[in-house]
This record gives C-alpha cells, sequence and structure tokens, in this order.
C-alpha cells in the first residue's frame, strides 16, 4: 500500500469518527480557511458523517475567490493590451470581472495563455522575445514563492520582456480582518496546510493566544482532515485552546525559510482589495522598487473604472462565512458553473462550486 | 517518387492523389469490398436490425502513450456499435490531412488502424481522402462510420435502467485520460499510464452469451464514469449509487491525478464499458466479463436506485456521501 493511500483506508477513519461523535463539546463553528480544504471536505463526506452539533463552515481560503473585480479588470486590460502575452493560471480564465472574464477575453482572439508554473510563463517570454509575457500573479503564500522565484529567474537570464502582475494575498492578515469584524462565530479553525508549509505553524499561534481559538494545522487527505477536527474538539471540550500540526510531515515550526526568504527578497507588503472584505492594510505583495522592471502596473499605465461585484451575487457573505451559497438567491439557477455571476461558482477552491457539485441536493 | 509530406495536390483528385490511395490506402486496408473501388461499399443484408453510427477523432497529441489517432478511430465506432449490442461489419474511413503532414506519419496511423480493425475482425469497407491547406486542420482528422447488426432480442437503451439493478464496469478507470494529459504536458511518471484504447464488441457479445437481458451499455469516453452515469441516470429517470472504494483507479492514475487536480471520475476512458443490468445476472455476467482480456479487471461499482431520479450519488471511502455531478466546462488545472 502506498502512503497516500494509506491515508485513505476507510478502516482506520471509524475509530476517529467515533471519537469525534464522543467529544462532549456543545455546539461548535469549525471553521476551514483553505479552499483545498473546502473541496476536500465535500469530497469526503466529511460533513455528512459529522454529529449535528459540529457545524464546518467555509472561510475565506481561496485565492480566486478573494481576488477584487477590479484586480480582475486590470488582468482582462491587461490582456487587451497590443503586445501583450497574458499568462495565467487555468483557475483564473473563467471567473467574472464587472464586464467579461479572460476566457471571454481569449475567444475573443487576445492572448491568453495557460500556464502550470511560473517557469511555464518564463519559458513564453524566452520563445517570444517580441512580446511582453505578463504574469497574472494570483494566490496566497503556497504561490508566491514560484513567482518571486520567476522574478529573480527572469533578472539572472536578462530577460526584458517578463513582468508580473501581482495580486498575491496573504492569509494572516485575512484571517485578523475576519475575526475582528466578529461577524461570524468561530469555535475552532482547520489551519491551511499548503500556506503553513511556508510560513511555518508557529505563524497561526495568534489565534489561541490572542483570541483563544484552538488551530490545527491539516492536510488534505482524509484522514488528516479527521484528525485536525477531532484535535480541535479534544481542546474545545478541555477548554485549553492551543496550536496542534497534524500535517507535521511537511509543515514545520519555521516554516520553509528559503522560500519564504525569496518572497521577502522581491516583494514587499501592501494593502490589498479583498472581495467580501474590502482594503486590508499589509495584506498584499507588491514588487519591491528594485524590482520595479518586473511590475506590470510600473510597466504598463492600465487604470479601471472602480468595479462594483454583481448585485445579486452574496459571494463576499460566503467568503466571510455570514452567508452559506445556499442561502444566495441565485445559487444553482442565474448563476451556474457554466454561467457563474461570483467567482466561488467557478472557482475548483470555491464553496458554491463545491456544494453545486457535491451537496446540491442536501441541503 | 514518393513525397516526403502531404501536399495540397494530394488532395485534388488527380493522379497524385490516385497513387496516395493506391500507395498508402489500400495496400493497406486491402478487402474485398475494398477493392472493387467503387464510391460505395454494397452488403449482403444479413436480416435483423442494423446499427449505424458515426464520429469525429481530433484528438490532440495524435500520438501518445499506448496509441495514436488511429487506433482511437477504429475502436471508438466500433464500440458505438457494441454500445447498442450489435455486431460490427463494415467501417468508412474519412481522412482530412492538412498539407505537410509527413507521409511517415500518415503510413504509420494508417498501418495501425489497418492492424486495429485486423484485430477486431472488422473490415474497412469505403473510404476518402482529403487534403487541406496548411492551418486549416491540426495535421490530421479522422471520421469512422460504422454498420453492425443487431442480435434478436436485445434491447439495450440508455433508458432502460431500472431500481435494483447492478452497475458494472470493465476494468480500470482514467487510464486514457492520463495518458493523454501526460503527453500533452510533456509529463512523465515513474509508472507509465497508456492509453486503453480497444475495441470492446467481442466483450460484449460474450456478455450477451450470459443474458440479453442488458438493459445499459455506454463506453464512459469523453466526460469519463460521472458524466456517463448522469446521462444514465437522466435518460432512465432513476438515481444512481456508486462506492468510492469499489472504483478500481490504478495508483499511477490517482498519482497523477493528485499532481495534476483531476478527478479520475471525469477522465476519459477508450476501452471500457458500464453495464447495468438486473441484479439476478449480475454475477454471472461479471464472471464472464473476467473471462476476457477486454473485461479482466471488471467489478460492481454501484447500483441504481429510486430516491434522487436524475442524480448520481456516491458512497465514500468513511462511509459520507456526496454527489456526483457532470462535468461543466473543460478540466483546467488548478493553481495549488
Amino acid at each position: 500500500m502506498s502512503i497516500i493511500s494509506s491515508f485513505r483506508e476507510s478502516s482506520r477513519a471509524k475509530p476517529i469518527i467515533d471519537r469525534i461523535h464522543q467529544r462532549d463539546t456543545g455546539p461548535v463553528s469549525i471553521m476551514e480557511f483553505c479552499g483545498g480544504h473546502t473541496v476536500a471536505i465535500f469530497r469526503s463526506g466529511i460533513r455528512t458523517v459529522m454529529p449535528v452539533h459540529v457545524q464546518m463552515i467555509s472561510g475565506p481560503g481561496c485565492p480566486v475567490c478573494v481576488t477584487s473585480n477590479g484586480d480582475l479588470d486590470r488582468a482582462v486590460a491587461l490582456a487587451k493590451t497590443p503586445g501583450v502575452i497574458l499568462a495565467t493560471y487555468g483557475d483564473m480564465l473563467k471567473v467574472p470581472g464587472s464586464e467579461e472574464s479572460l476566457m471571454q477575453v481569449k475567444a475573443q482572439g487576445y492572448a491568453v495563455e495557460i500556464v502550470y508554473s511560473t517557469l511555464d510563463a518564463l519559458a513564453l517570454a524566452e520563445a517570444h522575445p517580441d512580446r511582453e509575457i505578463v504574469f497574472f500573479a494570483i494566490g496566497f503564500e503556497t504561490t508566491s514563492p514560484a513567482a518571486a522565484a520567476a522574478v529573480l529567474q527572469a533578472r539572472d537570464r536578462g530577460l526584458q520582456n517578463f513582468s508580473i502582475c501581482s495580486v498575491m494575498k496573504l492569509t494572516i492578515p485575512g484571517a485578523r480582518a475576519l475575526l475582528s469584524m466578529g461577524e461570524v462565530k468561530v469555535d475552532a479553525v482547520i489551519g491551511p496546510g499548503h500556506v503553513s508549509s511556508i510560513i511555518g505553524s508557529d505563524a497561526w499561534r495568534f489565534l489561541p493566544e490572542e483570541y483563544g481559538i484552538p488551530v490545527a494545522i491539516s492536510g488534505f487527505e482524509t484522514l488528516d482532515l479527521l484528525a485536525a477536527t477531532d484535535a480541535l474538539l479534544r481542546m474545545i471540550e478541555a477548554k485549553q485552546p492551543d496550536l496542534v500540526n497534524t500535517y507535521s510531515r511537511i509543515v514545520k515550526p519555521g516554516g520553509n525559510r528559503k522560500a519564504w526568504g525569496a518572497v521577502q527578497q522581491v516583494f514587499e507588503l501592501r494593502a490589498a482589495s479583498w472581495r467580501g472584505f474590502g482594503e486590508i492594510p499589509e495584506s498584499g505583495l507588491a514588487l519591491r522598487e528594485e524590482f520595479a522592471a518586473y511590475d506590470a502596473d510600473r510597466r504598463f499605465d492600465i487604470r479601471v473604472a472602480p468595479a462594483p461585484e454583481h448585485p445579486a451575487c452574496r459571494c463576499g457573505e460566503v467568503l466571510r462565512g455570514v452567508a452559506l451559497p445556499p442561502d444566495c438567491k441565485v445559487f444553482g439557477t442565474a448563476c451556474t458553473p457554466e454561467h457563474p455571476l461570483g467567482p466561488c461558482m467557478v472557482s475548483s477552491e470555491g464553496s458554491c462550486a463545491a456544494y453545486y457539485h457535491y451537496q446540491r441536493q442536501q441541503r | 517518387m514518393k513525397h516526403k509530406q502531404i501536399l495540397l495536390a494530394h488532395g485534388s483528385g488527380g493522379s497524385m492523389m490516385h497513387d496516395l490511395i493506391r500507395d498508402v490506402f489500400l495496400p493497406a486496408f486491402d478487402n474485398p469490398l475494398l477493392r472493387q473501388g467503387n464510391d460505395q461499399a454494397v452488403f449482403e443484408n444479413p436480416g435483423g436490425r442494423i446499427a449505424f453510427t458515426t464520429d469525429s477523432y481530433v484528438v490532440q497529441p495524435i500520438v501518445f502513450p499506448g496509441g495514436t489517432i488511429g487506433e482511437l478511430a477504429i475502436h471508438g465506432t466500433i464500440n458505438d456499435l457494441a454500445m447498442g449490442g450489435a455486431q460490427p461489419i463494415g467501417l468508412s474511413v474519412g481522412m482530412i490531412l492538412e498539407e505537410g503532414l509527413e507521409m511517415e506519419l500518415l503510413e504509420d496511423i494508417v498501418r495501425r488502424m489497418k492492424r486495429a480493425a485486423d484485430d477486431a475482425g472488422v473490415p474497412i469497407v469505403t473510404g476518402d481522402t482529403k487534403v487541406v491547406e496548411r492551418g486549416s486542420c491540426d495535421k490530421i482528422f479522422i471520421n469512422t462510420s460504422g454498420i453492425g447488426i443487431v442480435p434478436p432480442d436485445v434491447h439495450i437503451d440508455g433508458a432502460s435502467a431500472k431500481t435494483g439493478d447492478a452497475v458494472l464496469i470493465s476494468g480500470t478507470i482514467g487510464d486514457h485520460g492520463v495518458a493523454v494529459m501526460s503527453e500533452r504536458k510533456g509529463l512523465r511518471f515513474e509508472t507509465p499510464v497508456t492509453s486503453d484504447s480497444q475495441a470492446l464488441h467481442r466483450l460484449v457479445a460474450r456478455m450477451l452469451e450470459v443474458t440479453k437481458d442488458i438493459h445499459v451499455l455506454r463506453d464512459p469516453t469523453r466526460g469519463g464514469v460521472a458524466t456517463t452515469l448522469n446521462e444514465i441516470a437522466v435518460q432512465s429517470r432513476c438515481g444512481i449509487e456508486i462506492e468510492e472504494e469499489r472504483l478500481p483507479v490504478p495508483p499511477a492514475v490517482h498519482g497523477a491525478c493528485d499532481l495534476l487536480g483531476l478527478d479520475p471520475l471525469y477522465l476519459a476512458n477508450e476501452g471500457k464499458l458500464l453495464a447495468i443490468l438486473p441484479e439476478q445476472h449480475a454475477d454471472a455476467v461479471l464472471a464472464a466479463m473476467r473471462e476476457t482480456p477486454e473485461g479482466a479487471d471488471a467489478c460492481r461499482i454501484g447500483r441504481v436506485v429510486a430516491d434522487m431520479p436524475g442524480i448520481v450519488r456516491m458512497k465514500t471511502g468513511i462511509g459520507g456521501t456526496r454527489i456526483v455531478n457532470v462535468l461543466t466546462g473543460e478540466m483546467l488545472p488548478r493553481i495549488c
């Protein structure tokens, strides 16, 4: 049996589920901050085996979803700039901006290329010396080291036609903003796995220490998530909020210093606009002055009009955990994966997409 | 003199086109009906109901681990006939070639089509060739049509699934999808995944020997097992429940899917079938399937249920449930 399949073995899940049912906690709300966890929880059916007093809610952890309409419109405008090839991760393609999505822009004949990694974007720049390659950099701490590495490599290789449009965000300021708003009752947090592999599990100590909320860093296999949930309920039961790392095979307390060092070398903090939250100070990554030549924002004079979100779309509330996807009037009717009104319906890590694909009839 | 590449003149209807047919297609596909050189193949009428199908193949890349567009074009059309319970008796091949296509590649594809047709015992009885200007198609597009005979008392239909029926699959899932995707992306895995492209009419014939009472047969090609089961659930106005732990996903396919953010349930298969039939025949049909090379890994994956008509539901590994939706749009790589 492979390492991975041992994490999917059903016989190992049963005892953990039994323990979860026996924990004496009273009603609790557990929020997962990571979109990858949201999807894994739905796919494995974890919500359907939880006791009724344990509610699982999704937070603002889908990087595609929290991207604001204004930032999407900027990407669209860049793609339409003569001479530009916009390189993007596939997830962004279908997300509607205020007027259109990158997929619609691509269909109009503009150059939008899907890349699997930032290195693919560099290869595009080398293959098309007569074109400007702009990498639309979205994501949290997990993807930012790859963006930093691309900038450093572009400099080393002397590439003149590569730049990035950074809308990258940091999870910790996002989490703090959510909790400070106090709109939603969060009794425990499933901490992100991939993000924590970069910034380290210790970065989440503020949750128990400042907010009294237990946090368990989790992997993405079913058993990881069950073990993390059980650890959270155990801490609630004992009234001893703390940080538990159930993903220690990947996540170290101090994270990946080399990767995070590259991010800090290339980027500095700036305010970022989050869908559902508005502007959060020091929550975004911008290129440092030293790397201005690789900054698409400075290279191209792109101005977009203020971009309101679709009036019927409740993605913002879904991202803050105050509304569930089925609470939205357009969920599954006017808004579907084929015709999304908001990003949560179309991102592979979006809550609305997870509900639509995995739980539609069981709400 | 033989040309190294396809030229526009190869499609002109003149002598170069006749050379191409005489030198490349006829020797490869040779059989009595084709040799007559008419604009049509004329069959004896063997009696019974006739099944007729057509499909076009535009796969990119045209060569992938375990096959080419050529085998796909033969197997795919044979399988479309077989899914109606028909035994194929003849195929047509229409080729659209791009100016500049390497002659060697064309000859290789043609050889592979011939081998696939011979192995299946189904002759290619008529054909057509067109050449289009560079850029008007992607190297080679192939259309194949097929005719088959449906035996008496066989009534296989996507709308015939009944509550209580067993759901069987003839083998592992996701192989073709991963093989094509990995070639497209230039990925290499420790355990190479090859396409499962194969003809299924002999497997179907063997199943029908056990019982004619098979309700539904479908090959889960584009959109995969998930999409095919959803189509059946809608057509038959029934629910289908499958069990995650019973799904035969090879470890290498699982690994590739984890890496690429894909779900094996949505990956194309080109040599597998889903069968829905009364529970009382399920064990016997399954045993017969396993005796054949095409169905050696056949297994039971679920059942037809009365609740949730039009919906496919999955019992997950930990005993939870979730819906299995149709594929929406194209599968795109995820970001993290």
